[in-house]
């Protein structure tokens, strides 16, 4: 039996970072596909119908192509930077769940890996060990451009990353557990965006940073820095960290669906359960079109900008809004059911007054001149 | 036999084999003809001068610095976040004293001009 039941997981883990590759190749196909279209172009359309083909040619193309170490890069860790950055991407997604458990005649298919009491924590956790793999890619090429752009990436996404934390503690807050599975579960009534709207908008602000998508691609700003860490990188390390990248674009969508987003709830997924995944896909795939769309309509941000922005303006905008929602919690639970929505009114309100802080600091004269 | 944690570390497995697998892939298929102006340090055509392993912004420490005690922070405030609705209400008070105290850390940091960046 419990070879079994090991057998089920071995066959499960294949699958989901098989799912998550094969959601990586076409991650790029979509991206070009609807970038060219925000550009009004047609993007690419030779390889097959619709391009279909053309991440299976970019696959092929990449193994074949020469790779190279530089003469003067630190051999070793040069090797393991790219490992170091695909790894915790892939990994993370073992605690999402991707639907209800599904009932075949006697066996119950479980739609997770691991089902991990304190999840939230091992997100943070594993989250953090890519920031590694990016400042040690840039540190061991021994190339100047690569140097700084490891250093700007460590310090943006270390930023970010207490935003993201903060907006943990939000959604722990509001379901009262640590368990992905419970967290879903608690949103039944309505998902966590309803109740805390800024908390669910800052979470997908410091996500972009944290997965270095554009405005904040400060590590690979290419007019700058060449191409920041990975300028010394070649055929299939580079195309390792250009699948890091993509896989926790999806990854890092399907924790803010998990959290924030009633992860794999919708209508009738309770009577049919296999209708699970298939939300699941549709809410990850609506928050991956809100990424390429914020990547075609803003400009990258200067880097002062940036981590000003993450320490001035979102650190103490998520502190406030924890505050807001214990309070309201602790309402809810303790005068009205009802008063629950007191949260998001105050919440949005301090967004507002966020928004308008910004607005003011960059109209000021002193601000633009410097 | 089902600790959730076996899995996780099966999945850690799965995950380490595909990046190590496309290397090897790549290592046995693809060509593999070093010279010395391929293998030189790539700075836009310019030679390079130096070693980059020199003293870099100091500024870069600081914010580390203050990060690493917001992010305790936040690790702390995670098992109160948790237990909201069983603490008595002193604790919960508590919690929100021990937010506050971030808040007035935050803004010494920021007083300080330590989030300035220069």
């Amino acid at each position: 039996m419990d070879w079994m039941l090991l057998l089920e997981w071995v066959i499960k883990s294949f699958v989901l970072s098989l799912i998550l590759l094969g959601g990586f190749a076409y991650l790029t196909w979509f991206e070009r596909k609807v970038l060219a279209r925000f550009q009004v172009r047609i993007g690419p359309n030779r390889a097959g119908p619709y391009a279909l083909l053309q991440p299976i040619a970019d696959a092929v193309k990449l193994i074949f192509k020469e790779e190279f170490t530089p003469a003067r890069a630190e051999k070793i860790l040069f090797f393991l930077a790219p490992i170091v950055t695909v790894v915790p991407a892939l990994v993370v997604a073992a605690v999402v769940p991707w639907g209800p458990d599904i009932q075949i005649g006697s066996y119950t298919l479980r739609l997770y890996i691991a089902d991990i009491s304190v999840g939230v924590l091992y997100i943070t956790a594993i989250t953090s060990i890519a920031v590694y793999g990016i400042t040690l890619a840039g540190w061991s090429s021994n190339n100047k451009y690569a140097l700084m752009g490891g250093l700007r990436s460590s310090a943006q996404m270390v930023s970010y990353e207490l935003a993201l934390g903060f907006c943990f503690v939000i959604a722990i807050l509001m379901s009262g557990s640590m368990r992905p599975i419970d967290i879903v579960d608690a949103q039944r009534n309505g998902w966590f965006f309803l109740i805390q709207p800024a908390g669910a908008f800052v979470f997908l602000i410091a996500t972009l940073a944290e997965v270095n998508r554009a405005p904040f691609d400060m590590p690979e700003a290419e007019q700058e820095l060449a191409a920041g860490f990975h300028s010394e990188y070649s055929g299939m390390k580079f195309a390792l960290f250009f699948m890091a990248e993509y896989t926790k674009m999806i990854t890092i969508s399907s924790i803010a669906v998990t959290l924030f987003f009633g992860g794999y709830l919708g209508p009738f997924v309770d009577q049919l359960p296999f209708l699970g995944p298939i939300y699941m896909l549709a809410k990850i795939v609506a928050l991956l079109f809100f990424m390429v769309w914020v990547r075609a309509t803003l400009p990258r941000i200067r880097y002062d900008r940036l981590m000003a922005f993450g320490w001035k303006v979102l650190l103490p905008l998520t502190l406030a809004l924890v505050l807001i929602t214990a309070v309201g919690i602790l309402l809810a639970q303790e005068v009205n059911p009802n008063l629950i929505w007191i949260t998001p009114v105050i919440s949005a309100f301090a967004g507002f007054f966020a928004i308008g802080l910004v607005d003011r600091s960059l109209r000021r004269k002193a601000y633009a001149a410097r | 036999m089902l600790n959730p944690w076996m899995f996780v570390g099966l999945f850690l497995i799965v995950g380490l084999l595909i990046p190590v697998a496309a290397i090897v892939l790549s290592a046995l298929l693809a060509p593999r003809k070093p010279n010395p102006i391929k293998l030189s340090t790539y700075e836009c055509g310019m030679e390079t001068v130096g070693d980059s392993w020199v003293q870099f912004k100091a500024q870069y420490y600081v914010f580390a610095l203050v990060f690493l005690i917001f992010d305790v922070e936040t690790v702390f405030l995670f098992p109160w976040a948790l237990a909201l609705n069983a603490l008595p209400f002193f604790a919960v008070v508590e919690g929100i004293v021990f937010i506050l105290i971030l808040i007035a850390g935050l803004s010494f940091a920021w007083r300080k001009g330590m989030l300035e960046w220069v």
